[in-house]
């Protein structure tokens, strides 16, 4: 992933500057609190972007290499933006025997990508997660921060024409 | 001596709280997976229905699970004071009956009613409701036909008003041919013919006479500590978690136990790691409290990343205030000025629950500076996990809270030595600590008294997987896996035979069917080549296959490695191909040898837990279905094709063919 080159500190972005120095006001006295504060970034952008890093760093002291050491290692933390709509398909031990891989192979022909890939037009991103801890539904999935259970591979085609049908609608508007 | 200030001042804060709900209420579990299921849909739905019904929208409550994960979502209600009822696969429309039926009208709502898992022996008050169900599934199921019968047997007697017949979701009874269940009193029948009938409406419901030779008395085979409050408390709500009794415990070891007295209690009662691997725990706090340090800390390791299990989830999304209360515990024996939840941020609900939790026990003084006017001080504070399953291991888990990537460390020093910023540090997992505050208040000798050997106690069960009913379990230690997934669970989905049950996730193994009537304990569980894990329980049928699975939580384990340690780095890449290599059918016996000799080298040399345990499942497979590895290197490609198509359509082998 090669970014283009950051602008200066001083030209970057000032509301992401606002930003990182609200998180750091609320953050700098307490303990342990580089992971937090990541992951304050992240949800509110959907991931975490190179300058905000780049502020982070600047501002705590924390060596910019550090800080990427902590985003890479960590599955939770994106570094690039993620589709407009999330299909997470839980890949649990219960989810995995009960078909998880069947509601996998079924959405990645449907949407032409393949798990940990954007759509072109960065409608869908399609995912696969550990365990949601919903394994008595299982098997499961994340939609847009919905929970759904009890899927089976012929659930997906209405799952996926909804969103497109919705963003359609928004379009047309 | 007891300091009667303290006790005093927390007589105080309970006559504060005020009075409990009403006499008639209306409880919603709204947990992650009763959410998911339309539970807040549901909240919504309810308040506006009791509102316009004249009740109260105060007295639509919301819990946490009751752990019936398969009947999701569920609601409770109460009428007048009477016995609650639980009902499940509650959508719109049957809540919409709730309302006009059950609240307004005082009668069950048919086909949706869970019965009470308390079963009476005696007859005490007049049979108001008869619940029925066919239980055992051969030739149809006749819970209809039963229940017009005892309807018209009712009428004959002129009872067919005041007495209710309703068909039950879910008996928990299995297998025992119809049950009928009287209620109010919760005497049980089991194996009740069409002849029965006509005998419980003449002498059971008319006279008030229990009938021996039908009735259920075996002892229900959960016993609920750890999830005591689960269901039954607002999660949200300080003032439910203190009327429920939680927080008593806190004011006792700080009215009359002392540090000291605390972990004696913990002793007394036997508790080990409920995390995995089994550490007594009084012993460890033991460990952290000798250390002279200007600082200590307690943790509460919620990074429950084990898949397929759900408990710790469950338990701070129906109980966060007991956690707490067992963290501040924690912290007081060791001489602790600071606590830490360690949670998974794929767990948000929890999350938001435990600091709702914290923040609200902080406004009553119950933590900060001088609890309950002891003097002593103590704060807890949330860490959240960013998905990393090494992090579950305590010394990487040290690393991630100080804000460095989850990398483990040598072991010794422990953490009880020189842990978070170097100082001593004890790590307790939720299920441990939400298993303290009962000991303190019920005594270390009572929770003693349950389990065997030296596994005493209770312990969670998340029982998933190819299983009837998926649900949270909490038996005594002991209890044999048997028990578990026929006489709690209901046996396999779909009536296939059952191949095997995994513990332990990916660091256990799995029991193979022949030895299902292992009673689980920690030391059982080893002796099988498993490991109690932190209770992760994945049942597995006929079409299962244990190459496959053995492949999936190898390749689990080979994407958590943190890459420090060669052993696990290399080790485990290197046996996940030989895996792939044999599971396509182009494996051969040598390969079998070499996955055997990498596992020790990885057991023997890996530097944390993670490593060491993750040939655990491959060695498991291997001792007790070697049979299948054999099956793909003597049958080929060819072979391995087949199976591959039977998995990816669920099917049998046979079947796929």
């Amino acid at each position: 992933m090669n970014a283009a080159p950051l602008p200066p500190l001083e030209e970057m972005d000032p509301d992401l500057r606002e930003e990182i120095g609200h998180c750091l006001d609320q953050w700098k006295d307490k303990e342990g609190n580089l992971i937090m504060m990541l992951h304050e970034i992240q949800d509110r952008h959907g991931f975490v972007p190179r300058e905000a890093s780049l502020l982070l760093a600047e501002a705590t002291g924390v060596p910019m290499a550090r800080i990427y050491e902590v985003l890479t290692f960590y599955h939770y933390f994106k570094l690039v933006p993620p589709g407009k709509h999330n299909v997470t398909v839980c890949n649990g031990t219960a989810c995995y025997l009960k078909g998880a891989g069947r509601l996998l192979a079924e959405l990645e022909s449907r949407l032409g990508i393949r798990d940990g890939d954007t759509t072109e037009d960065r409608i869908f991103h399609l995912e696969t997660v550990r365990c949601i801890g919903c394994c008595g539904m299982a098997p499961a999935m994340v939609v847009d921060h919905k929970t759904l259970g009890k899927l089976s591979p012929t659930d997906m085609a209405g799952i996926v024409e909804g969103i497109r049908k919705r963003e359609e609608a928004e379009n047309d508007q | 001596m007891i300091n009667r200030r303290i006790k005093e001042e927390f007589e105080r804060m309970l006559r504060g709280v005020g009075e409990g709900p009403p006499g008639t209420w209306v409880r919603v579990g709204m947990d992650t997976g009763g959410i998911a299921a339309g539970a807040d849909r549901l909240f919504a739905q309810l308040r506006e229905a009791c509102a316009e019904a004249g009740v109260p929208d105060t007295a639509v409550l919301r819990a946490g699970s009751y752990g019936y994960a398969w009947i999701d979502p569920l609601v409770e209600v109460r009428v007048d004071g009477g016995a609650p009822v639980l009902y499940g696969i509650v959508d719109e429309a049957v809540a919409t009956r709730i309302v006009d039926e059950h609240l307004k009208g005082g009668r069950l709502v048919d086909g949706h009613v869970i019965a009470p898992r308390h079963r009476g022996a005696k007859l005490d008050q007049p049979v108001t409701a008869i619940i029925v169900q066919d239980t055992s599934r051969e030739g149809g199921d006749k819970t209809r036909f039963f229940q017009s019968s005892m309807e018209d047997e009712l009428k004959v007697r002129g009872m067919g008003e005041e007495v209710q017949v309703v068909r039950a979701l879910d008996m928990g009874i299995y297998h025992e041919g119809l049950v009928v269940q009287l209620l109010p009193s919760g005497v049980t029948y089991t194996n009740v013919l069409s002849r029965d009938i006509v005998r419980i409406v003449e002498e059971t419901v008319s006279n008030n006479a229990v009938l021996e030779d039908l009735l259920w008395t075996r002892k229900d085979l959960q016993d609920r500590i750890v999830l005591r409050h689960c269901g039954h408390l607002d999660p949200e709500s300080l003032d439910d978690a203190l009327r429920g009794g939680v927080y008593r415990g806190l004011a006792d070891a700080l009215a009359k136990h002392g540090p000291e007295g605390v972990i004696d209690e913990v002793k007394a009662g036997g508790l080990r790691g409920r995390g995995g691997a089994g550490f007594p725990t009084g012993f460890k706090w033991e460990l952290t409290r000798k250390p002279a340090a200007k600082r200590k800390f307690v943790i509460c390791n919620a990074d429950e990343g084990d898949p397929g299990a759900f408990m710790d989830r469950s338990i701070l999304e129906g109980d966060p205030h007991s956690v707490l209360e067992g963290l501040i515990l924690a912290g007081y024996a060791v001489g602790a000025s600071k606590g830490f939840f360690y949670i998974r941020a794929e767990y948000p609900l929890a999350v938001a629950r435990v600091e709702k939790a914290i923040a609200s026990a902080r406004e009553r003084g119950l933590l900060g500076e001088n609890i309950l006017g002891s003097g002593w001080n103590f704060d807890a504070e949330v860490r959240l996990g960013a998905g990393a399953f090494v992090c579950g291991e305590e010394t990487a888990l040290i690393a991630s809270i100080e804000g460095k990537r989850g990398s483990p460390e040598p072991r010794p020093p422990y953490p009880s030595v020189k842990g978070l910023w170097g100082m001593p540090t004890c790590i307790n997992n939720v299920e441990t600590l939400a298993a303290v505050p009962w000991i303190i208040t019920n005594g270390g000798a009572s929770y003693a008294s349950r389990g065997m050997v030296k596994s005493l106690g209770t312990k969670v069960f998340a029982v998933t997987g190819k299983v009837r009913n998926p649900q949270l379990v909490e038996v005594p230690m002991g209890t044999t896996v048997h028990d578990i997934v026929y006489n709690i669970c209901g046996g396999v989905q779909d009536d296939i035979p059952i191949k095997g049950v995994q513990t332990g996730g990916p660091s256990g193994g799995i029991i193979p069917e022949k030895l299902l009537d292992t009673p689980v304990t920690y030391e059982n569980l080893q002796a099988l080549g498993s490991i109690m894990g932190s209770g992760g329980m994945l049942i597995m049928d006929e079409n299962d296959c244990m190459v496959d699975v053995a492949a999936f939580y190898l390749k689990f384990c080979v994407d958590e490695s943190c890459g420090k340690c060669a052993p696990c780095r290399v080790g485990g890449y290197q046996m996940l191909q030989l895996l792939l290599k044999i599971s396509r059918g182009r494996g051969s016996t040598e390969d079998l040898e070499q996955i055997r000799r990498i596992c020790t080298a990885m057991q023997k040399a890996s530097l944390c837990g993670l490593g060491q345990t993750a040939p655990n499942p491959i060695l498991s497979s291997l001792r007790y279905f070697e049979d299948e590895y054999f099956a793909y290197i003597e049958g080929g490609t060819s072979y391995a094709r087949k199976r591959k198509r039977a998995l990816a359509e669920g099917k049998s082998l046979k079947e796929a063919v």
